[in-house]
This record gives C-alpha cells, sequence and structure tokens, in this order.
C-alpha cells in the first residue's frame, strides 16, 4: 500500500505534464502616450453664473478640464483626444458614461467630472474610468476656494497620473527660478516662483542684489538661496508661505550651491576658505558649520541621496571635473564618472537610482543621467549652454536652463527654462514671463 | 527480516523503474529540440521561396513520378521533420507552403543518411500526396499523417502532434507580435520589483476571450504592491484591446485555455 502512493505520486506528475496550461511570455509592449478623453467637467447654472462673477471665466468646468489635459500631454504619457470627436454630453458622461461610444474614438481611459458652487467654496467631484473595462477605477471630490481652481486641476491630474502608472505625479509643484531681464552685461536678476506649468508667477525679490542657485526644502515650502549683499555672498532661508526671510550666514570667498538635506534640517554647500574650495555642512537649529571635503583641488556642487547617507558633488582632484560619490560623513570617496568630457552639478534623485548631471564635451554642453555606481550613462539633451539640471519630486522629468548665443554685444542672448522626462523624448520649453535660470522643482504641495 | 528486505528492494527498484519511464524529462528527450529549429525554416521559406512556386510545383510532380528508392532518399533529416511542425499557424497560402517543403528537400540532398532513408521506407504513399507531405516527412508520425487526409491540412496533423506541448513558435510569435502592440506598459514601475502578472484565459475558437483570471490576484492588496494593480489592469486593457486574439484556426482543445505572462521588466530596464 505504502508504495503504492508512491507510484500514484510519480504518475501525477506525468499527467501534470500532459495537461501544463500552455504559456505564452509577453515581455514587450509599446511605450505610446496612452490615449486618454478628458471630458470637460459639467456645471449647473446657478453655480456657473456665481463662478464667472468670482473668476471671470465664462465655464470654469471646462477650464479645470484644460488644465488636466494640458498637465496630462506636457507629461508625454498621455495623448489627450480632440473633445470635438466626444460623443456623449459632460453631465450624461459623468454619471454613467457609454463605453462603446468613448471605445469608439480609441480612448482607454476617460475622465468625468462635475463643478459646484456651494456656501461660498468650490466643489470639484472626478472619476476616472476605464474604457476597455467598462468599470470605473476612482472617484474624489475636493473642496477649496474658487481661487484655487488650477490647483484642483493638478491634483486632479496627480491622482489620474498615478493610478494609471503607478508613480507619483508632479503637477501640484512649483518652481522657484532666477527671472533675468536687460541686457547680458547687466542683468536684473529676481527670484520668482511659479506652478510647474508656468502660471501664478510671483516675484520674491525686488532685483537690486544678485541672486543665485534658489533650491527648494524638499520637506516643506522653504528655499534656500546665494545672494550678494554689498559683494559679500550671502545665503538665505525663505519661507515662501509667510514671506519671511533670514540669513543663514556670510561666507568667506566664493560660495556655491546651498542645497538642503533631506530632512532639512541642514543645508549644504561649498564655500572657498584660505583659496580652497571644500564641501561644508550646516546644521540650521544650531549654526554648526562641518567641514565634510578637506582636499586642496575644487569640491562643488554637493547634492544629498534621498536617504541622507550618500552626498555626491563635482571634484577636479583627478585633473578634470568629475562625478564623486561619498559617505555623508565625507569618508569612502569615489569618483563614478569616467566618460571623456567634464562634469558637473550632479544631483540625486528623489528615487534614488539616478543621478543628473551636466557634461562639456566637444564645445557642447549635454543634460544627462547615470546610475548612482556611474554606469549607464545616457545624454538626454545636447545645446550650445545648458546647465543645472533639478528633479522633479517624481524623479521621471528632470527641469533645466538653455542660453542662446549671442554676439559681443550680447544680443541674440536669451535664458529659457526646459524639461524633458527621462526617455528623453519629451522635450518642452516651459514659458515664463522673462528669461529665466536656475529653477528649483518643488516636492508635492498636497503631500 | 531478510525477505523483507527483499520485498524492499525489489518495490524499490519498480518504482525506480517506473520513474526512469515515465518521468517528463525522460520522455520528453527526443522530441525536445525539432520545434525550435523549425520555426525559423518555415519563417524563412514563407519569404524567400513565395517566389519560386511555380518552379517547386515542377518538382512535386517529378517527386510524384519517382521511383520509390527515390522518394525515400528525399526525405529530410529527422531535424528538418520537426522544423516543418509549426507550419500549423495560418498561412496565406497553403499550397505554396508544401512547395517550399519539398522544394528544400531536394536541393539539399547531401544531407541525408542512412538512417533517414531506412526510416522513411514506410511513408512513401503518403509522398504521393502533396496535401501530406508534412506529415510523410516525419517518418515517427505516420498515424497523425493519416488522419490529416480527412481534414485537407497539412498542420494540423503536427498541431495535434503538439496537443501536449503548447503552441509552435510561429503560433506563438502571431500572438506575441499582436499583444506587443496593444500593451501600453505603465512607464511609472518599480523596475527593480517583480513586474509579472499571469493572467489566465479562456478563449473562444474565434480568438475572444471568455474570461480572464490574474493568477497572483493576492499580491494586489499587499502593502508596497500598489504598482502591481496598474500593471495587471493595463494587461487586461491589452487583452481587451487585442481581441480577438490571433489564435491558430485548429487544435482549439489544445489553446482554449492559455496563460499569458505579461513582464514589463525587459522593457523597463531598457
Amino acid at each position: 500500500m505504502r508504495y503504492l502512493k508512491y507510484i500514484l505520486i510519480i504518475f501525477l506528475l506525468n499527467q501534470s505534464n500532459v495537461n501544463a496550461l500552455i504559456e505564452v511570455d509577453i515581455t514587450r509592449g509599446n511605450l505610446n502616450p496612452l490615449p486618454i478623453a478628458v471630458s470637460s467637467l459639467s456645471i449647473e447654472k446657478a453655480s456657473n453664473e456665481e463662478l464667472q462673477k468670482i473668476l471671470k471665466k465664462k465655464n470654469i468646468g471646462a477650464e479645470i478640464s484644460k488644465v488636466v489635459e494640458n498637465n496630462l500631454l506636457t507629461s508625454g504619457l498621455f495623448n489627450p483626444l480632440n473633445k470635438d470627436a466626444f460623443l456623449q454630453k459632460p453631465d450624461i458622461a459623468h454619471l454613467k458614461p457609454r463605453f462603446e461610444d468613448w471605445s469608439l474614438i480609441k480612448a482607454q481611459a476617460l475622465i468625468t467630472g462635475k463643478v459646484i458652487y456651494e456656501n461660498e467654496k468650490l466643489r470639484v467631484e472626478f472619476r476616472l474610468w476605464d474604457v476597455l473595462a467598462g468599470k470605473e477605477m476612482m472617484a474624489l471630490a475636493f473642496t477649496t476656494v474658487p481661487t484655487n481652481w488650477r490647483r484642483v486641476g493638478h491634483i486632479i491630474t496627480d491622482k489620474v497620473y498615478e493610478r494609471l502608472t503607478g508613480e507619483k505625479g508632479y503637477f501640484d509643484t512649483r518652481i522657484i527660478y532666477v527671472s533675468e531681464k536687460g541686457p547680458k552685461t547687466k542683468r536684473i536678476k529676481k527670484l520668482a516662483i511659479m506652478d510647474q506649468d508656468g502660471f501664478n508667477i510671483k516675484y520674491l525679490t525686488l532685483g537690486n542684489e544678485l541672486v543665485l542657485t534658489p533650491r527648494f526644502n524638499p520637506t516643506n515650502q522653504m528655499v534656500t538661496y546665494l545672494s550678494y549683499f554689498r559683494n559679500l555672498p550671502r545665503v538665505y532661508l525663505l519661507d515662501i508661505e509667510t514671506g519671511i526671510q533670514e540669513v543663514v550666514g556670510d561666507f568667506p570667498g566664493m560660495t556655491f550651491a546651498p542645497r538642503f538635506s533631506p530632512n532639512g534640517k541642514k543645508i549644504i554647500m561649498s564655500f572657498a576658505m584660505d583659496g580652497n574650495s571644500d564641501i561644508y555642512t550646516m546644521d540650521l537649529e544650531n549654526r554648526v558649520v562641518e567641514r565634510i571635503t578637506n582636499h586642496p583641488s575644487i569640491d562643488t556642487s554637493p547634492s544629498y541621496s534621498p536617504d541622507g547617507k550618500y552626498i555626491c558633488f563635482n571634484s577636479d582632484r583627478s585633473g578634470y571635473q568629475q562625478i564623486y560619490v561619498m559617505k555623508s560623513d565625507g569618508t569612502k570617496v569615489k569618483r563614478i564618472s569616467f566618460g571623456k568630457g567634464l562634469y558637473g552639478t550632479p544631483v540625486w534623485s528623489p528615487r534614488g537610482d539616478l543621478i543628473a548631471f551636466t557634461k562639456l564635451h566637444k564645445g557642447k554642453f549635454y543634460i544627462g543621467v547615470m546610475r548612482t555606481d556611474g554606469s549607464g550613462e545616457r545624454l538626454l539633451t545636447e545645446n550650445f549652454y545648458q546647465e543645472a539640471p533639478s528633479w522633479s519630486p517624481n524623479g521621471r522629468v528632470l527641469i533645466f536652463y538653455r542660453e542662446t548665443k549671442s554676439d559681443s554685444e550680447g544680443k541674440g542672448f536669451s535664458a529659457k527654462l526646459w524639461s524633458i522626462d527621462l526617455t528623453g523624448y519629451n522635450e518642452r520649453l516651459v514659458d515664463t514671463e522673462t528669461d529665466a535660470s536656475d529653477p528649483s522643482w518643488s516636492s508635492l504641495l498636497s503631500n | 527480516m531478510g525477505r523483507n528486505i527483499i520485498i524492499s528492494s525489489g518495490f524499490h527498484l519498480v518504482v525506480i523503474f517506473i520513474t526512469a519511464f515515465s518521468l517528463p524529462f525522460l520522455t520528453k528527450k527526443p522530441i525536445d529540440l525539432p520545434p525550435i529549429v523549425s520555426v525559423e525554416l518555415i519563417q524563412i521559406t514563407d519569404k524567400t521561396n513565395i517566389p519560386f512556386a511555380p518552379k517547386a510545383k515542377k518538382i512535386i510532380d517529378k517527386i510524384k513520378k519517382k521511383e520509390e528508392e527515390k522518394l525515400t532518399s528525399e526525405q529530410a533529416p529527422p531535424k528538418k521533420v520537426k522544423k516543418e511542425k509549426p507550419d500549423s499557424v495560418p498561412l496565406p497560402d497553403e499550397n505554396i507552403e508544401k512547395v517550399k517543403k519539398i522544394e528544400e528537400k531536394k536541393q539539399n540532398p547531401e544531407k541525408l543518411d542512412e538512417e533517414v532513408k531506412q526510416v522513411s521506407e514506410f511513408e512513401k504513399k503518403e509522398l504521393f500526396d502533396p496535401n501530406n507531405i508534412a506529415a510523410l516527412i516525419d517518418k515517427s508520425k505516420e498515424e497523425f499523417s493519416e488522419t490529416d487526409k480527412k481534414t485537407d491540412k497539412i498542420t494540423q496533423s503536427q498541431n495535434k502532434d503538439l496537443s501536449n506541448v503548447g503552441l509552435t513558435l510561429n503560433e506563438e510569435d502571431a500572438l506575441k507580435a499582436q499583444i506587443f502592440g496593444c500593451w501600453s506598459i505603465p512607464l511609472g514601475l518599480p523596475y527593480n520589483d517583480n513586474l509579472l502578472v499571469r493572467i489566465k484565459l479562456q478563449l473562444k475558437q474565434d480568438g475572444t476571450v471568455v474570461k480572464t483570471e490574474i493568477l497572483d490576484h493576492a499580491r494586489m492588496n499587499k502593502p508596497g504592491q500598489g504598482f502591481y494593480k496598474v500593471l495587471a489592469e493595463s494587461a487586461l486593457r491589452a487583452i481587451k484591446m487585442c481581441q480577438p486574439l490571433r489564435v491558430p484556426t485548429e487544435g482549439y482543445e489544445r489553446w482554449k485555455e492559455l496563460q499569458l505572462n505579461f513582464d514589463a521588466k525587459e522593457m523597463l530596464e531598457g
């Protein structure tokens, strides 16, 4: 009897092979933008009339859907379909979409919504539908003051983006940059802040002092930047919400690019002491300065890894400017860039997997990324002059600035912000009122 | 005591014996290689031999007239036989395929060996039927070639032969190519994680999907696996978009249930 058991097992083993399910491995797909229909958000007549008075917009539902549509388009991952092709009215679609109509125009996902004005508040509902599966994927409602309508559009986009791509969005964010005006030799530079899509621009300084390298605190809406006061470099902290500004300290010689640590409690920067430029940190609570590198070469542009354990920076200790990584206490320094040309402005991705950099090779400037061990270098974009990449909070997009050639008198010069995603294909000009440089991307506002 | 040991050893020997003759890897051994090689050849001939079809027809006519010895000499070596099995994928012109096969045999007479000739002796009759050439070439599949006469499709016989093996490479390629085009891979997935979604399908004969089942469904609700839901949904969308799936025209029993393993890792790692 005992042996029969074994024989049976062996028999079953053989049988299982005979009746095995046929398996097909699908290891490739397309990376084309996902066709998505963004229906106008419906709004009742009474609400619309009230909101028209307040916001001076004909149809705020349509405006919010435009914000969402534009965000999705600029991400490069979605293809918002032309509204003229829509067969179903927004209000009915929001109640129950006729999926056949939407799949007819090749939509794979559908966004519908509704705007209500009640108790002096704007209430926006939206639903995300899977057209092919014929089911609702997500439904949310937001209530806010009417003037916040653009932010509602950004938050909706973040939710949709996260639901459909699996990663956090980056739309409800802001960008701080240096606004530039005037001839090249006599530029007026102001700190400016705007939404990531270029709207709601505000100027934070008057322009009577030179401002450089503003950087967001990754944990809140605080900014650190460098400004020259009576020809002395000063590092400032600026609270964007309150407008309160404070001096972190005066630093001797050349000072560069202050940047926050991931927990926002320290700033890291490089400055020259006794003619030698090294990397230092400053504790923002007790203002204690700590020297991190001590090398006769020029060490600049430090940037923390998201876990705060490592720092990347550039140094010419090998004879040429290259990127190095070290522990946050300054030990175990390791060179990671070995390609031809000069490497600078390394910035660690918020995802922790990549380091973005600027590269100068044969007179051309490149923005690229490499893994944190220096492998897998990819150059995303090439131009006459471009630098200072800054990551979107989800680590998918880089914003940087690009300058054009000018003659000896500075004619033809311009500086503009550009963004590019990690594929290298989705490069876009970020609209600003004036010339712009040194952008820095905030974390998500709605976190 | 001694008797028990003898009985025990006897039973163990029986078990070992049964194991040796029934384990899948042992029984499968001779079938293993051929299908893989064959697909490639057929694909090549599909493209390259079509212009020469008239010439090939003449060759078929000649073959029909040839003596038995000659027929045996035209049998392809075993490997080639298996290569032709994947023909079962529906192709635009079956006649052309058949012609190609014969032509190929004739073009490579130097590859024939004694063993092949001997084995092929019993297949002479079928060789005269142009619809059964593929089966005839397969010296070990005489029985199947008999059944093919009824269906008038060369490749089907081989499909039946492969009913326990899986789809032929041509069939698999056709299905893969279709789904590749439909699957929009979500780009925000953590490519260091397990990005495999296994979906079991129940299909109708025309390739429309009756039922889909995500095999690792439990993963959707696990903490830190939120991306899995996104990935699974994208795979389901791909299946729905692709309907009806490009399935073989025959052998429904073989593929009425399929498992698709969607793995985005390769694409996302770049």
